[in-house]
């Protein structure tokens, strides 16, 4: 049964590829702004649930709640203090600035807890594993995996069946048209950017468990989800969600059935065809020209 | 009414729009007619606050709404119909004439809707861009008219549209008149435009260069031709 085990952990690996790809999908259509620091606020995420734990005794279970709300609370207020001043400008200037604030927030964490790995265990009630018919899984990990689909479904829900999401939709798509028929698109563009740092940090949180917890596991993380990105199309959700899990499952087999080159470059590979084949990713439409 | 003075725009260096005065009363349909780059469509644009390089000003019934953002002017109750007929690829029919918040005293509601555009209820669960173009052009004039704007801006709603389709647009913008909708309405068809409209500006090179009615629009036609180029 070793396939379907590999299986299901390209599953989980895709996870958070889904889940970052899918923040930085819903914020790159809507701010045209790609954030270089989601990685950090991924990082920020498991570290906000490992220093709730070990400053405060604050369980797993209140970290994921608490921490994505808050970090998605904090970017709300870097997209009002910082980002909106500098929409109006070459998108260039806003890749500079949220880089710089990746390299700000890797180092300001590394100067209090160090850029060792900090253990964090699994919440009590998912330490063991489930037997899912066919074989045994940690159950932290089918956790995981279940709280991705759910987020992923819910986001689609929200997207697609929402008067929310509606609007959401016609401003990412035709901006200007849509404040001439009446509606504030200025007014949902900050919430949008803290909805997806928010679906960051809580995939920090969920990786706690199971990554080691450093400074630099953002920056490790995120160069893989831009490529997931492209792969799927810029902007496109759907796109995101599904060359997110794609290229889990394509890294898990890769790694136990291929030479070990091949998994470290297989992402970067896809990314290349695709962006030969067909540059507006997977699922993208080409930009109109505004 | 829709009161425009002085309103000049420029497209980077080069002045678009020069010194137009016009207006529009409560209730009228007026045509705004000239040669392709005549500058229709940046006055549209610039009536909904969607051109930045302006000077001038604009105002809605006896308020200077110069100064107001494109959302706000919709919600005053500007009608935006733009020339390329404002169809999101990732939004139904359906979810087109909801969108937009309802802004004015008498807005269409989704039955009246539906029994104006036949179409637009049968196609209602469809992406707007697999429409033909006259659906999205019927869908465009449609969504204005729920939102129940006051003062519609159509640009040249009857561009590449089958004469039964056009006449069917008039019958729409007739109809609205009748209700006490105020339009400004770009159009290059001049026997279209004296089927629906009450007066006639002439715009060439950025400038109001001719003002007609319906009468005189017969008389002068000559003279109109050679400014339209036709």
């Amino acid at each position: 049964m070793g396939f379907l085990t590999q299986t299901f952990n390209g599953l989980v690996g895709g996870s958070f590829y889904a889940l970052l790809a899918l923040g930085l999908a819903v914020i790159f259509g809507m701010l045209r702004v790609v954030n270089f620091a989601h990685g950090a606020f991924y990082m920020l995420g498991a570290f906000g649930a490992y220093v709730l734990l070990a400053e405060a005794g604050i369980s797993f279970w209140w970290a994921l709640l608490a921490v994505p709300v808050v970090l998605g609370l904090l970017g709300i207020l870097l997209e009002r203090t910082l980002i909106r001043r500098l929409s109006a400008l070459d998108p260039l200037y806003n890749f500079l600035l949220t880089f710089g604030l990746t390299l700000m927030l890797q180092d300001v964490v590394k100067s209090r807890y160090g850029s060792q790995s900090n253990p964090y265990g699994a919440p009590a009630g998912l330490r063991g594993t489930v037997d899912l018919g066919l074989f045994d899984f940690p159950a932290y990990r089918v956790f995981v995996f279940g709280v991705a689909v759910l987020l992923c479904v819910g986001v689609w829900w929200l997207l697609t069946r929402t008067r929310v999401g509606t609007v959401v939709r016609a401003a990412t798509e035709r901006p200007e048209l849509t404040r001439a028929l009446g509606i504030d698109v200025g007014r949902w563009i900050a919430p949008v950017f803290g909805f997806g740092v928010a679906l960051a940090a809580l995939a920090g949180v969920l990786a706690a468990p199971m990554r080691a917890v450093n400074p630099l596991m953002g920056a490790d993380l995120i160069i893989g989800v831009f490529a997931v990105v492209v792969i799927g199309g810029l902007g496109s959700v759907f796109g995101s969600v599904a060359a997110g899990f794609g290229i889990g499952l394509l890294q898990a087999w890769s790694e136990a059935y291929g030479p070990g080159l091949l998994a470290q470059t297989l992402i970067f590979l896809v990314m290349a065809l695709v962006l030969l084949f067909r540059p507006a990713g997977l699922f993208g439409r080409e930009e109109l020209p505004t | 009414m829709l009161r425009i003075e002085g309103l000049s725009a420029w497209h980077g260096e080069a002045q678009v729009l020069r010194d137009v005065d016009l207006f529009v009363e409560r209730g009228e349909v007026v045509t705004l007619c000239g040669r392709n780059g005549a500058g229709k469509t940046t006055l549209l644009r610039c009536v909904m606050g969607l051109h930045g390089n302006q000077t001038g000003a604009v105002h809605l019934d006896g308020d200077d709404i110069t100064a107001r953002k494109v959302h706000q002017r919709a919600r005053r109750g500007l009608g935006w119909v733009p020339d390329d007929r404002g169809a999101y690829a990732t939004l139904t029919v359906a979810e087109h004439l909801t969108l937009p918040p309802v802004v004015g005293p008498a807005p269409w509601s989704l039955e009246q809707v539906h029994e104006a555009f036949p179409a637009l209820y049968t196609r209602r669960a469809s992406p707007a861009t697999k429409l033909s173009g006259g659906e999205q052009q019927m869908l465009a004039l449609a969504r204005v008219l729920r939102m129940g704007a006051t003062v519609l801006l159509c640009d040249e709603p009857t561009e590449g549209l089958s004469p039964l389709l056009v006449q069917q647009v008039g019958e729409i913008l007739r109809r609205a008149k009748a209700l006490g909708v105020t339009v400004l309405l770009v159009e290059q068809n001049i026997h279209f435009a004296t089927t629906v409209a009450d007066r006639h500006y002439l715009l060439a090179e950025g400038r109001i260069v001719g003002h007609f009615d319906n009468t005189d629009i017969h008389s002068r036609e000559a003279d109109l031709l050679a400014h339209l180029g036709i």
